[in-house]
């Protein structure tokens, strides 16, 4: 080591941060080749796949993406259509990534890996839950994997940048994975993006009501991650509990990955009856934990991530903190329809080591991966023409789903039945979320009259008030 | 602010300080001595956490799964430095990329045997509970106190040994100059790998320890690498004091902006590091290139 570099150096530190960073990217580089992974899909036989069916010579006119791109312009006779399924399989929520991918999966393997004779082929790319990566990523699926069709992404900030993207390659076509910020689909929609999933307002359809009526709660606090999808959770919470009388007293919204929630605890008002959560995987673990910890008197709801079946799997000590916790979301554990059932089944024979009952993310991948299958094989596979068909069949199909009927709105939007349920003990001693109601066929505005929704704006920390609300609607 | 929130608030500050403290503490040693920066030191806390996690769960004991966590990363730490950093001792940009790719297998590794899954720890009941404190009336955790406690005791063992014992003296002289403490007939090998054994020890044990309060999921390791950095930074690298101080500034800091405006609490530590980088570039405690 040199003379100069004996003393403690400030700048072979910053040098070595800087290394550190030039580093960082450049392994996310390779992590962007090696991270993409062709997977065979399980049920067809070995149809041989023909990658380079050549640019065949009735094909449209195409954008220079797609021109370069030689399985983007494939006729009905060539032997593949290749999907690819983005979702977030890292970091924090690389179980939801888990969870995504199987749900994909399952609606492959139920149209037997194949679509009108043409093999599908799954690839995967994986996003850290940012909307820059997002879109990064859905590039690279486009241009450089050549896929023919996108499912995903996993979270609400992606989805506004999806949507985004999609408008820039009309001729490829976006089904939503489990992303539900509301404005996604409610305002400025992308032509070619499909949500067969609800959204995160659609996901509280029923909570606000049971929490008035049943549980009597008056007087809550929110506590949120501070982006587009827990501002829509709580607006969906507040707009059926607001509009019946409650009051939202303070709302908290934190960072993404907070790990210490004791100071918000602590600043949390002491007169209210119940704090409303909306936190994704460990930080609702963390959160519930401080909370237990600081012997927190308000009862809690959650929102739809807060109880999710990965957060009721955490190993250790969680289980007596979260029982009884009130929530809504688009799937219920122990929801007594046959085909929930069937679908429950089938995902535990595929996935053995999968988890007692599939996630709302193995649902939201599922459905939407199912709507674009069914679309596909209303065109036989023929997605010339620039998918123009494609994108036709897609707006008008429906289908019974594990969870109920599921059709579109005019935005391409998903009008399907929503669940309140409150986290409960199997008698496997395995938690799941017990079926309280049913609110069936739920739409983008929960059935309030649509201009009058519009007017609210669009949902952001502070908006909608609980006042603006009762202003709006009466309440 | 109510005067029971700003207790408690400060409270949290100085036990997440400790958490902080016990972290860095273990990079701040390695890189003092080795001129390192282990880029791996969250690998080695997470690591540590779900070992420590599996060990507890099987043996029902929260002190075997921490004591198992501070022995294997330790070793582990111990492997990394003979097998890989020795060979590419002094050459900053390999040393960086090496740990970096350590951290990247590793976090992988972890992911495969561990899984996406939050794991909580169910510590022993003489630390958990609660404890009123008197005069104010506000309950606090009782194990939190418990991390406060350990850190302070953690810190005064190292600057006990570092000031009072002929291993400390090495160390200090190592960190002051490491040729003349070699010339002098000192191991500097040995030296160095024990003090990246116990670097990695303590980072194993923060993750037992520091899972205990908060949690331990996929992710946690890059958290805590930043919360090192950005301790070691404020604190000066390489300086014990600094690392204490640092902690407490950085954790306060950041529980007080949590509790008054929580939508901006992410970037206020951030502000911290660097104003610290501008008035005073080595650190608090660091010494002038």
């Amino acid at each position: 080591m040199n003379r100069q570099e004996r003393r403690l150096s400030r700048r072979v530190l910053l040098r070595r941060a800087g290394l550190f960073g030039l580093a960082a990217s450049a392994s996310a580089l390779l992590g962007a080749c090696a991270g993409q992974q062709a997977t065979p899909t399980p049920a067809p036989p070995a149809a041989s796949p023909t990658p380079a069916a050549a640019a065949s010579p009735t094909a449209p006119p195409a954008t220079p993406a797609a021109a370069a791109s030689p399985t983007a312009t494939v006729g009905p006779a060539a032997g593949e259509i290749v999907i690819g399924i983005l979702a977030t399989l890292e970091g924090a929520f690389a179980l939801y990534g888990e969870e995504a991918v199987r749900g994909v999966e399952l609606a492959v393997a139920e149209f037997g890996g194949a679509i009108a004779g043409k093999k599908i082929r799954l690839v995967k790319e994986s996003t850290d839950a940012t909307p820059q990566v997002a879109r990064e990523k859905a590039r690279k699926l486009i241009e450089q994997d050549k896929v023919d069709c996108i499912v995903g992404p996993l979270s609400g900030d992606e989805g506004l940048a999806l949507r985004d993207y999609a408008k820039t390659i009309p001729d490829k076509t976006i089904v939503n994975g489990t992303s539900a910020a509301q404005d996604t689909t409610l305002r400025d929609p992308a032509p070619n993006f499909f949500r067969f999933s609800t959204d995160g307002v659609q996901w509280m359809a029923g909570l606000g009501t049971y929490c008035y009526e049943v549980k009597g709660y008056r007087r809550v606090a929110t506590l949120g991650e501070d982006y587009s999808y827990p501002y829509s959770q709580v607006a969906g919470f507040l707009l059926e509990f607001c509009r019946l009388g409650g009051d939202c007293v303070a709302q908290f919204w934190v960072p993404i990955g907070t790990k210490d929630y004791s100071s918000v605890i602590t600043a949390m008002p002491s007169d209210i009856d119940a704090i409303y959560v909306i936190l994704g995987g460990a930080d609702a673990v963390n959160f519930l934990k401080a909370y237990a910890d600081f012997g927190g008197k308000a009862a809690l709801i959650g929102g739809s991530s807060t109880i999710d079946q990965n957060v009721l799997e955490t190993k250790g000590a969680l289980r007596e903190r979260v029982i009884g916790i009130p929530g809504a979301m688009p799937v219920a554990a122990d929801n007594p329809d046959p085909a929930w059932k069937a679908w429950v089944d089938a995902y535990r024979k595929q996935f053995p080591q999968g988890l007692s009952t599939p996630s709302l993310f193995c649902w939201g991948y599922y459905v939407n991966a199912k709507g674009l299958l069914l679309g596909l094989q209303a065109v036989n596979g023929d997605l010339s023409d620039g998918q123009k068909e494609l994108q036709a069949a897609l707006a008008k199909v429906e289908f019974d789903g594990p969870t109920g009927h599921i059709k579109l709105d005019k935005n391409r939007q998903a009008i399907a039945n929503n669940f309140v349920v409150e986290v409960a003990e199997g008698p496997d001693g395995n938690l799941y979320n017990k079926l309280v109601r049913v609110v069936e066929g739920v739409n983008q505005t929960l059935g309030l009259p649509e201009d009058k929704y519009l007017a609210l704006g669009s949902f952001t920390r502070d908006n909608p008030t609980c006042e603006k609300i009762k202003q709006t609607f009466g309440s | 602010m109510s005067w029971p929130q700003f207790v408690t608030v400060t409270l949290n500050g100085l036990t997440l300080a400790a958490l902080y403290f016990i972290v860095a503490i273990g990079f701040t040693l390695i890189f003092g001595v080795l001129r390192v920066v282990n880029l791996a030191h969250g690998s080695l806390y997470l690591f540590g956490g779900y070992l420590g996690w599996s060990v507890a769960d099987r043996t029902g004991s929260w002190v075997l799964g921490a004591v198992a966590a501070l022995f294997v990363t330790a070793l582990a730490g111990l492997l990394l430095q003979l097998g890989l950093l020795r060979r590419i001792h002094g050459q900053e940009l390999r040393e960086a990329l090496v740990t970096i790719g350590v951290s990247i297998v590793a976090a992988d590794l972890m992911l495969a045997r561990w899984g996406g899954f939050t794991y909580d720890f169910s510590p022993p009941e003489v630390i958990t509970g609660g404890l009123r404190i008197p005069l104010l009336d506000i309950g606090y955790p009782r194990y939190r106190l418990f991390v406060l406690a350990f850190a302070i005791a953690l810190g005064l063992i190292l600057w006990f040994v570092l000031a009072r014992t002929r291993l400390g003296i090495t160390v200090r002289a190592a960190i002051d100059d490491r040729d003349m403490v070699a010339a002098v007939g000192i191991d500097v090998q040995r030296l160095f790998a024990l003090m990246f054994a116990v670097g990695a020890g303590l980072a194993g044990l923060a993750g037992v320890i520091g899972g205990s309060v908060l949690s331990i999921s996929s992710g946690e390791d890059a958290r805590y690498l930043l919360a090192s950095l950005i301790v070691v930074i404020v604190g000066g690298m390489g300086s014990l004091p600094g690392t204490a101080v640092a902690a407490v500034l950085v954790a306060l800091v950041e529980q007080y902006s949590l509790a008054l405006f929580p939508t901006y609490a992410a970037i206020v530590s951030f502000l911290l590091m660097v104003v610290v980088l501008a008035l005073r570039p080595q650190g608090l405690f660091g010494r002038p290139a």
